[in-house]
């Protein structure tokens, strides 16, 4: 073939892809009827696990965050409802507004990074590491008290840029399988992945136990679950990118009601 | 194109890969390759694959994935995808060539294919630091499938 060839079959091919590309449907987020939670995915016997209380193992871990709630703590000597008083009645609904603009980091944040703010700033005690025993406990108590509320959380211009940012990590294919999420939780929810139902990634019931975990996880848990299966760099505990994508997930599930502390498979 | 790194050490797979990304250029949309469109129809590594070997690449979970997606003629392995066609009677659908080309990148065929290109390591995001460079098979598997697809025609 000439060197013209080449060229011309090179600028051929380009046009082909800047036309595939541009024809390609983007995948469109799923209307508010269609949405599902991953318990309707589950066996009859892992519902029941959830819906009873004395069954479900994540009620151990928020019985522990009821006692840490209650437990002073730090050079301030207080106990979280020392500030808050009973949870029950003052973190009605909180947790389904969360990731939430804090105003002195002009970022969202956390439930999670939530209480170690409250913790360092006003407790005067040192952060609980994330994902361990103590904060998943704590979260887990807090996400109780909004269990069966909507998920609102708000996206106002602060939070705009962030919530931006986060859809785009999950429309963005990437890993070594070169998959998005959106490509299994909005266009495939409904198939299996070697026998395990796909789901549409709603996150309901976080921090939650996972029978595969033999305990208790956050959000970020299982993000980095599906990082690590399509072989993609994974993000530290509370990365920014990990809030973004938070926020974006929750705001996608708005409307579904708070399940936690949730059972999964 | 930039050869992978994981394949500089190699020199034949070097060349193999030259090679293989001479006949993608070759069959790119708009080069009218006489009959067997579509197809790679040279062998990645000069030889042919080993079917037994490459049946037990497309069963495991860790090393093919195949099944996380497919399903197929495996009847010990329980637990099968569908987010794929079935791989029964692949082997008399498609050509070896057909085959290779839907290992190495599926995405020559169908661009917004799910299917991840099994020897490709460009145009790729945020891979994890002990796959960086690296395609997910070798040249080698990626023959030893090939052989072993060919004999599912059911
Ligand atoms: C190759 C397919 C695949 C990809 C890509 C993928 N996931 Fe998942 N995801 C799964 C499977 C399978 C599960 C497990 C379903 C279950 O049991 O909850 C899951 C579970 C989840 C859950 C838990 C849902 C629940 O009910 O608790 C969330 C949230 C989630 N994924 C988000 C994501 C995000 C965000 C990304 C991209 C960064 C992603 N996933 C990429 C397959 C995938
Ligand atoms: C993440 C999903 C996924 C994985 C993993 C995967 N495939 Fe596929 N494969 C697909 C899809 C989807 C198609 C359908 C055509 C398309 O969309 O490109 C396909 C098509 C094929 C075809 C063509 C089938 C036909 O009837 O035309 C072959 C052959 C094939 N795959 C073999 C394999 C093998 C072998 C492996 C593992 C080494 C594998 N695939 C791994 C998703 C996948």
């Amino acid at each position: 073939m000439s060197a013209f060839g080449h060229q011309r079959l090179a600028v051929l091919s380009l046009c082909l892809a800047v036309w595939l590309l541009a024809r390609q449907a983007p995948a469109t987020e799923l209307p508010a009827p269609e949405r599902r939670s991953g318990y309707d995915f589950m066996s009859r016997e892992t519902r029941a696990m959830q819906d009873d209380d004395t069954a479900n193992p994540g009620m151990l871990w928020v019985k522990d965050g009821e006692a840490l709630w209650n437990t002073k703590a730090g050079e301030a000597s207080l106990a979280c409802s020392d500030c808050h008083g009973d949870a029950r009645v003052s973190m009605k609904g909180v947790a389904a507004r969360y990731p939430a603009i804090d105003a002195a980091l002009a970022r969202p944040v956390t439930l999670e990074q939530r209480i170690n703010i409250c913790r360092t700033g006003q407790q005067k005690a040192p952060a609980f590491a994330l994902e361990g025993a103590n904060l998943l406990a704590l979260s887990a108590y807090l996400g109780r008290q909004s269990r069966g509320l909507p998920i609102e959380v708000v996206i106002d211009e602060h939070g705009k840029p962030f919530f931006e940012a986060g859809r785009e990590i999950f429309y963005r294919r990437q890993g070594q399988l070169n998959l998005s999420c959106a490509e299994c939780h909005e266009d495939h929810w409904d198939k299996r992945l070697a026998g395990n139902p796909v789901t549409q990634a709603n996150p309901t019931g976080y921090p939650l136990y996972r029978l595969e975990w033999q305990g208790l996880g956050s959000l970020e848990r299982r993000l980095r679950n599906c990082l690590a299966g399509t072989r993609t760099q994974v993000y530290d505990f509370g990365s920014p990118e990990f809030v973004d994508l938070e926020l974006f997930l929750m705001w996608r599930a708005r409307g579904m009601k708070i399940e936690t502390p949730a059972v999964r498979p | 194109m930039a050869i992978p790194l994981a394949f500089a050490r190699d020199r034949r797979a070097t060349r193999a890969m030259a090679v293989a990304m001479a006949i993608l250029f070759l069959v790119a949309p708009g080069a009218a390759e006489a009959g067997d469109d579509n197809a790679l129809p040279v062998s990645l590594t000069g030889s042919t694959g080993d079917p037994v070997r490459g049946r037990a690449i497309v069963v495991n979970r860790r090393v093919g994935l195949c099944l996380l997606c497919h399903s197929g003629p495996f009847p010990e392995e329980r637990f099968q995808g569908d987010l794929a066609p079935d791989l029964g009677g692949v082997g008399g659908r498609l050509s070896e060539g057909q085959l290779r080309l839907r290992m190495v990148d599926s995405s020559r065929i169908n661009p917004t294919t799910i299917m991840p290109a099994y020897y490709r390591t460009e145009g790729l995001t945020r891979v994890a630091p002990g796959y960086q460079g690296k395609p997910i098979l070798t040249a080698a598997q990626i023959e030893d499938v090939v052989s072993f697809l060919l004999t599912l025609r059911k």
